[in-house]
Parts: C-alpha cells; sequence; structure tokens
C-alpha cells in the first residue's frame, strides 16, 4: 500500500510546484500547465520514472472526465449570459472545429511528405 | 428535501452513476454522439430541474472530489511522455501542424467574437474551446471566462471533431496517418483523438500528443489575446 502513497506524494508535490509557480509568474497559466510541463521534463530528464507514478496516475486519468460534470452543471446559472447569443455561438464552435481540424491536417501532412520525400532522396 | 440535502455524498454518487450510464450507452451504439460526459451533463441537469435540488448544494457535494481536477490534469504528462518516443521523427511536421490549428483556432474565434460584438466573459470563454477540459476551464476561470460555457463549447468541440473527422479527412485527401492524428488532437482533443485511435494506433498516439502540445500552446499564446 505504501506504492500509493508514494505515487501520490510525488504528483501532489507537482501539483505543488506548480501552483508555486502559477502564483510566482504573473501570466493567467493554471498551475495544472505549469505542473504538466514539470512532470513531463522530469520524465524525459529521468529524475522520475513512470514506473513510479504510474499507479495512480491511471487511476486519476480514469476519473478526469467526471471531474469535469460540475463545472458543466454550471450552464443553468450561466443560461442567462448564453441564450441571448445561442446561434452565433453555434456557428462559432462548428466553423472553428472544420477550420482547425483542416489547417492542422494538411499543413502536417505536406511537410511530412516533403521531409519523407527529402529522406528519400539523401 | 431538508433530509436528503444533507446527505453530502449524494452528489458524488448520481454522477458517478451518470457517467457510467452514458458509458454503457456508448458501448451498446458506438456513436460518438452517446459521449458519456455529455450524457452526465445533460442528466445532471434534467434530475437537477426536475427535483430542484439546488445547484449550490450540488457544487459543495462535488467539491468532495473535484479538488483532483489540477493533479488529474498534470498526469496527461505520463501518456505524452510515452508517446513521445515512437514520434520522434515526424517531430517537426507534428509541431507546425499544431501550431498552425492553434493559431487558427485562437485568431478565429477571437475575430468572429468581435464580429458579434460578444463581451470579455463570453469571449475569454470561447477561446479555449478545442483544447482539453482541465487545461480549458482552468484557463478560462484564471481569466475572467465562464467556466460553464467553456466546460459545454470544449465537449460540444470534442462531438463534432469526432463526427465529421472523418468525412473531412475523405474530403481534403487528409490520408497521412500522422497528419490525421494532428487533425484530431489539435481540434478535437480528447473526444477526437478516441476516433483517431479507431483509425490506427499511430493516429491515436499522435492525436494525444497534439491535444497536450495544443494546450499548452493555447495557454501561453491565451494571456496575448485576452489583453487586446
Amino acid at each position: 500500500m505504501t506504492v500509493y502513497l508514494k505515487q501520490s506524494a510525488l504528483i501532489f508535490g507537482f501539483t505543488l510546484l506548480g501552483e508555486a509557480l502559477s502564483r510566482l509568474i504573473p501570466l493567467p497559466i493554471p498551475a495544472a500547465v505549469y505542473g504538466l510541463v514539470l512532470l513531463f521534463a522530469a520524465l524525459c530528464l529521468k529524475i522520475v520514472k513512470v514506473e513510479q507514478i504510474s499507479k495512480v496516475s491511471d487511476f486519476l486519468l480514469t476519473i478526469l472526465p467526471i471531474l469535469f460534470v460540475s463545472p458543466a452543471v454550471n450552464l443553468l446559472e450561466s443560461w442567462g449570459i448564453l441564450a441571448p447569443h445561442i446561434l452565433p455561438i453555434a456557428l462559432i464552435v462548428v466553423a472553428s472545429t472544420v477550420l482547425v481540424f483542416i489547417v492542422a491536417g494538411l499543413i502536417s501532412q505536406a511537410l511530412c511528405r516533403k521531409e519523407r520525400k527529402d529522406g528519400s532522396d539523401s | 428535501m431538508d433530509l436528503i440535502r444533507e446527505f453530502s455524498m449524494l452528489p458524488l454518487v448520481v454522477t458517478i452513476l451518470a457517467y457510467q450510464f452514458g458509458l454503457f450507452l456508448q458501448k451498446k451504439w458506438k456513436s460518438p454522439v452517446f459521449n458519456p460526459l455529455l450524457i452526465a451533463i445533460i442528466l445532471i441537469i434534467g434530475v437537477l430541474l426536475l427535483t430542484g435540488y439546488p445547484t449550490a448544494d450540488y457544487q459543495a457535494g462535488m467539491k468532495t472530489i473535484s479538488w483532483l481536477m489540477t493533479p488529474a490534469t498534470i498526469c496527461l504528462a505520463v501518456p505524452l511522455y510515452q508517446q513521445l518516443q515512437i514520434l520522434r521523427k515526424d517531430w517537426k511536421a507534428i509541431m507546425a501542424g499544431i501550431c498552425a490549428g492553434t493559431l487558427a483556432s485562437l485568431f478565429f474565434i477571437f475575430i468572429m467574437c468581435r464580429v458579434f460584438g460578444f463581451d470579455q466573459i463570453l469571449t475569454t470563454s470561447l477561446l479555449p474551446k478545442s483544447i482539453t477540459t482541465a487545461m480549458g476551464t482552468a484557463l478560462s476561470a484564471q481569466t475572467g471566462g465562464d467556466e460553464a460555457i467553456t466546460t459545454a463549447a470544449i465537449v460540444i468541440t470534442g462531438i463534432l471533431g469526432n463526427i465529421l473527422g472523418v468525412p473531412l479527412c475523405r474530403l481534403f485527401k487528409i490520408t497521412d496517418p500522422v497528419a490525421q492524428g494532428v487533425a484530431f488532437g489539435t481540434s478535437a482533443h480528447v473526444i477526437g483523438t478516441s476516433k483517431a485511435r479507431e483509425l490506427s494506433d499511430l493516429s491515436g498516439a499522435v492525436s494525444s500528443l497534439s491535444l497536450t502540445v495544443a494546450g499548452i500552446l493555447t495557454a501561453v499564446l491565451y494571456p496575448v489575446l485576452t489583453m487586446l
């Protein structure tokens, strides 16, 4: 059982570091993003091994979607802001999703092909 | 009602059951419309409206678990690290696609919000709609957006990407599995990634890498846009 304690301590430790950075650096970047980047760097530099956190991180990643239910349920409270603009919002959501999909897909595909071609030439 | 409101674990148990029900429907019909998160949200809103159970009490009940949001988001570093090993060779193409997609998303939404004359709250709530819920809601909350609108926009974006992705790939001849992964992950985060995983393992891995990088990139670029 101490495995879970140690793994939790590591993950909460990175959360704490993220919170500290989020307070110290005057940008509106959330603690989670700093923590994620720090943990990623620690994994790349082999300071932390995947096995040292995998049990607890697997559990947290599994329950993550459930944590979003309660912020979304607040739509009940935000309906007043949302209702008068519902059509333009729907348009923005649909159009931007399609646009991003096409831009990201076509640009990476063009570059992938170019790199592979360059690679086979040399 | 007064007695029921005293059970502090009730909101959590009902929420988990609603999510499980969503998972069951998704397994049965295998359609992205049956997204477990969307189903849980609709069910809970329905139950609150029907029973008159106060939203504030529901939120207070969910506090027993919602503090796990930040540590759980940080754990996204683990799959990101594991996928990185596979993707070294197409590194540049992947990054360029994610950057282009993220910039397109931020500028398009920002301009459209100005065109429609939306206020600051609505604009900041919609800007992070293509990134994963954990990062998007956190960003929105920190910059004065409305978390609920952001969450709803994010989930609907994910479902749209999941449904429209394959037809869009066909229409625009996006056939490369790496490019398909970048498209799904950058535009439709985790929900899009589940579709990319169905196409191929490589697309799935690239897609989850893309959603994380797009999230970090948005977090860095976001402050600039909200200051304009």
